[in-house]
């Protein structure tokens, strides 16, 4: 019979409060194959892994058990251990006495007994365990990278600055994303597009990025190392590879359509790019506003265009493409004014989002960084700024706070000062916020230096007079409601996911939040990857952030991606379902329930077999499987009822 | 005096702001006054926390603040704060923004006195209160009272 040690963890407080550790481990001595058992104050600790490798070669044992906190946490921590000591790893288990048991019961006795039939189960669990070598599974070293906002760029930059190639698919014709929309930026005031170009560019060229923009990816399949891509790319009916960016055609477009960069304060052709900085700087036509595809007359583009770059019957093309690893930047958009009925419902003149002011504040925006209101042109002199304005909302919009608003909203009073200097700006906060590094200084200078009013109450309404906008809120700090009529109101709208992010992480099988921001594996300490292997997160994407957070995430998802692509090969864990091929009665049910598409049809054997690389080892086959053909190793059907008799007392 | 005892609140309509309200004249003339600049307070409320006298008040002391931010000076001026402050110097140690609070009191009583607000007098004290206060007591109020 195998020699099992059994080891019980106090974790200081956490478990001993509760749980009788001693009176634990003293039963644990009592069960069939325990041969040795004792408790420890901190088992992670140096001294307790110690204990660990010297009672394994002591006591001679043939398994060990850690009854402690949660495998997600120190599973491969005692792991090694055992493994140093000369174990096989898969003879190391542990016991959750602490997240299943001492944390979520108080009466000591029931807890105490409740924690010696966990271990009773693992124990049982253990007898059986055969020892089991990792799968070895090879890499693609090549990145994908979904969306080329600051988020995207960054972590193309880093990984393919490290050597390793990277694709980057970027949805619109350029990259850049919000970031190139900015005005100046907080808290330091820079060029948004200085700062920025600079990055596009080197993105542009670097010889490891291949940049795919006008490109949505289609369909993901594989696993961690190993993922095929298809990717469309979309019709942009200019050959790019002739087109030299003259930019003639679109001087000569006689159709007229509003500006999404410019957020509707302007108009464009319907060739365009979508801002002179764009990377690449090749123009696209909007098929839906095109004259000649509506009409079947025009092609003045074409006339012009000399090289003949303009081609009507370009189509979508797709490509096929392998990778190891994928990060997720698609980023964020703004909730629309549309939707805030009180503040008008974008009905209202005069009613902007931030967006659209920071076109209004940029030098390359549609007013050359003049402020001047949308419905008349002139200059507002009294201008009041919404916070909130659907963020921190629970009932009617988003519950959470969209974190930026209260820089960017003070920076925009701010910049508009600069601009209107006998203006004033008034802004509606619930609470500033301001937790970065400069950022209360930044406010501080704005509220003592630059005249600019905070009122600290959310307006409850915004409607017109005349013609002026007429906001209605209130002034907690002196008790009293604040009524403004105002020339111009600028929205602080809640940030929300970028609306194609639901259906991308349909096809990646990533998940998301309820909020439907992607999730991240761990919100501390695996901030950046996603639960599933090989997928990494970055940007605002994964929730509301401003650029310098934003950067930090994709440098540390591109050091995630770089680590990957450093090893020769990766290890899979074994802990996985098998199959015996003479019991598979090949009815397929397997290959309905598994969420990892790793069952697939051997026509050759004739039977269902299991794909090591994609298994995760969820179960869901081996309950499904009417034959009892596909097994868990180490889960199997024996251990599993052993386990159930122990914990219900027998043994 | 005021009458607002405190128990009721005010009748608060709206206040309805304009640059010109904000810009022109009471808050400029505290800051000049004072020589502090109103703009600084940031309503932590530190100042009202420590007053000794700020269950006499009718506006704790940093709403004193916030209402001369917001260019409103009636409530203050015809209110009863400004003359129970005892201009104990404890709100200015404290202000974390390392505002004279004591000298915007001082400032407001002069602006009040200026326009002729009919604040404390002689001919408020029964001869039987006049009585029971010490003399010391009754010159020190008029002292500070008439600077
Ligand atoms: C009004 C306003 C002012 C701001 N001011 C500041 C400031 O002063 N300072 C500061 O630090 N931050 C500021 N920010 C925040 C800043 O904009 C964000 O932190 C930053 O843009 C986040 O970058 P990102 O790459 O994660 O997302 P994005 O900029 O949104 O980029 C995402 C990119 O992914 C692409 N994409 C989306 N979906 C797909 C898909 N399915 N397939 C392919 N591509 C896709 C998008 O087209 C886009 O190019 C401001 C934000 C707003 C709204
Ligand atoms: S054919 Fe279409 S894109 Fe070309 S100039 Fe005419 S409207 Fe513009
Ligand atoms: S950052 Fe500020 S404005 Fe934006 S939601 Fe949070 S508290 Fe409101
Ligand atoms: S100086 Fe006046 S306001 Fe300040 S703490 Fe003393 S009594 Fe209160
Ligand atoms: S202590 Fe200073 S900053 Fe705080 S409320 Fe009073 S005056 Fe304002």
């Amino acid at each position: 019979m195998k020699r099992i040690g059994v080891f019980v963890c106090h974790c200081g407080i956490n478990i001993a409060e509760t749980v009788d550790v001693k009176r634990v481990a003293e039963e644990a001595l009592k069960m069939d194959g325990v041969a040795y058992a004792q408790d420890y104050i901190y088992m992670c600790s140096e001294p307790g892994q110690a204990l660990v490798r010297e009672k394994i070669k002591e006591e001679k044992l043939d398994a060990v058990i850690i009854a402690a906190c949660s495998p997600n946490l120190h599973e491969s921590t005692f792991r090694t251990a055992a493994e140093e000591a000369g174990l096989n790893p898969w003879q190391c288990e542990i016991a959750n006495i602490r997240e299943q048991c001492s944390w979520v019961h108080s009466d000591r006795e029931k807890a105490t007994s409740k924690a010696i039939n966990i271990v009773g189960t693992i124990v049982q669990k253990t007898r059986l365990n055969e020892s089991l070598e990792p799968i070895p599974v090879s890499i693609t070293k090549k990145a994908l990278v979904i969306g080329g906002g600051i988020a995207g760029i960054q972590a193309a930059l880093d990984i393919a600055d490290s050597g390793y190639k990277v694709i980057l698919v970027e949805k619109e014709s350029s990259i850049g994303g919000h970031m190139a929309q900015l005005s100046e930026t907080f808290p330091t005031l820079d060029c948004s597009q200085c700062i920025l170009t600079p990055k596009m560019v080197a993105a542009g060229k670097h010889p490891n990025i291949e940049l795919m923009t006008y490109s949505e990816i289609e369909e993901v399949s594989g696993y961690v190392g190993n993922f095929k891509v298809r990717i469309r790319r979309k019709a942009a009916f200019v050959d790019w590879s002739k087109c030299n960016g003259c930019g003639l055609c679109m001087e000569k477009c006689p159709s007229k359509v509003s500006s999404v960069f410019d957020r509707e304060l302007a108009k464009h052709g319907a060739i365009y790019v979508p801002f002179p900085q764009a990377v690449p700087n090749k123009p696209v036509i909007d098929k839906d506003s095109c004259i000649y595809f509506k009409s079947g007359k025009c092609r003045l583009c074409e006339k012009v265009c000399e090289i003949g770059a303009i081609d009507f019957e370009q189509e979508d093309r797709f490509v096929e493409e392998e990778v190891g690893a994928i990060i997720t930047a698609t980023g964020f958009e703004t909730l629309p004014v549309a939707d805030l009925a009180e503040y008008g419902a974008g009905d209202v003149p005069d009613v902007i989002d931030g967006l659209a002011f920071e076109r209004l504040l940029s030098a390359s925006g549609p007013t050359v960084g003049e402020v001047r209101r949308p419905s008349d042109g002139t200059i507002p002199k009294e201008i009041v700024f919404v916070q909130c304005a659907g963020s921190r909302d629970p009932e009617r919009y988003k519950p959470y706070c969209s974190k930026i608003c209260c820089m960017y909203t003070t920076k925009h009073a701010l910049l508009y000062k600069h601009r209107v200097h006998d203006g004033q700006p008034y802004i509606f906060y619930i609470d500033i916020r301001t937790g970065g590094k400069g950022y209360e200084e930044f406010y501080h200078n704005a509220e003592e230096e630059e005249g600019i009013i905070y009122l600290r109450g959310k307006v409850a309404k915004i409607f017109r007079d005349g013609d002026k906008t007429v906001v209605w809120g209130t002034d907690t700090l002196t008790g009293r409601n604040i009524e403004i009529a105002a020339d111009l109101v600028v929205l602080a709208t809640a940030m929300i996911p970028k609306d194609s992010t639901a259906e991308l992480v349909k096809k990646l099988r990533i998940q998301t939040g309820p909020n439907g921001f992607l999730s991240e594996a761990h919100p501390k300490l695996r901030p950046v990857e996603s639960i599933n292997s090989g997928f990494y997160i970055a940007g605002a994407a994964q929730g509301p952030k401003d650029i310098p957070e934003t950067v930090a995430q994709a440098s540390a998802a591109a050091c995630k991606v770089i680590s990957l692509f450093s090893r020769d090969h990766l290890e899979q864990d074994p802990a996985i379902a098998w199959v015996d091929e003479d019991l598979c009665g090949s009815c397929r049910i397997c290959i309905s329930v598994c969420p990892y598409d790793a069952r697939e049809f051997d026509e050759e054997k004739g039977i269902v077999i299991v794909n090591e690389a994609l298994c995760e080892g969820c179960g869901s086959c081996v309950a499904a499987c009417a034959c009892g053909a596909t097994q868990q190793r180490n889960l199997s059907d024996s251990q599993i009822k052993s386990m159930v008799t122990a914990s219900l007392g027998g043994g | 005096m005021s009458e607002n005892t405190g128990l009721a609140p005010p009748k608060s309509p709206p206040i309805r702001l304009t640059r010109e309200i904000v810009n022109a004249g009471f808050k400029q003339r505290v800051n000049e006054l004072s020589g502090q600049h109103m703009d600084a307070c940031y309503q932590c409320g530190n100042c009202s926390s420590g007053c000794p006298l700020a269950q006499e008040m009718d506006i704790l002391p940093s709403r004193v603040m916030r209402l001369v931010q917001l260019g409103q000076s009636d409530d203050i001026i015809n209110g009863g704060t400004i003359w129970i402050c005892a201009s104990c110097f404890q709100c200015t140690v404290r202000c974390p923004k390392g505002i004279d609070i004591q000298a915007v009191m001082d400032a407001l009583r002069q602006i009040a006195m200026e326009e002729g607000v009919d604040h404390f007098g002689p001919d408020q004290i029964s001869p039987e209160l006049a009585a029971s206060v010490p003399q010391p007591g009754l010159v020190g109020v008029y002292r500070k009272l008439a600077t």
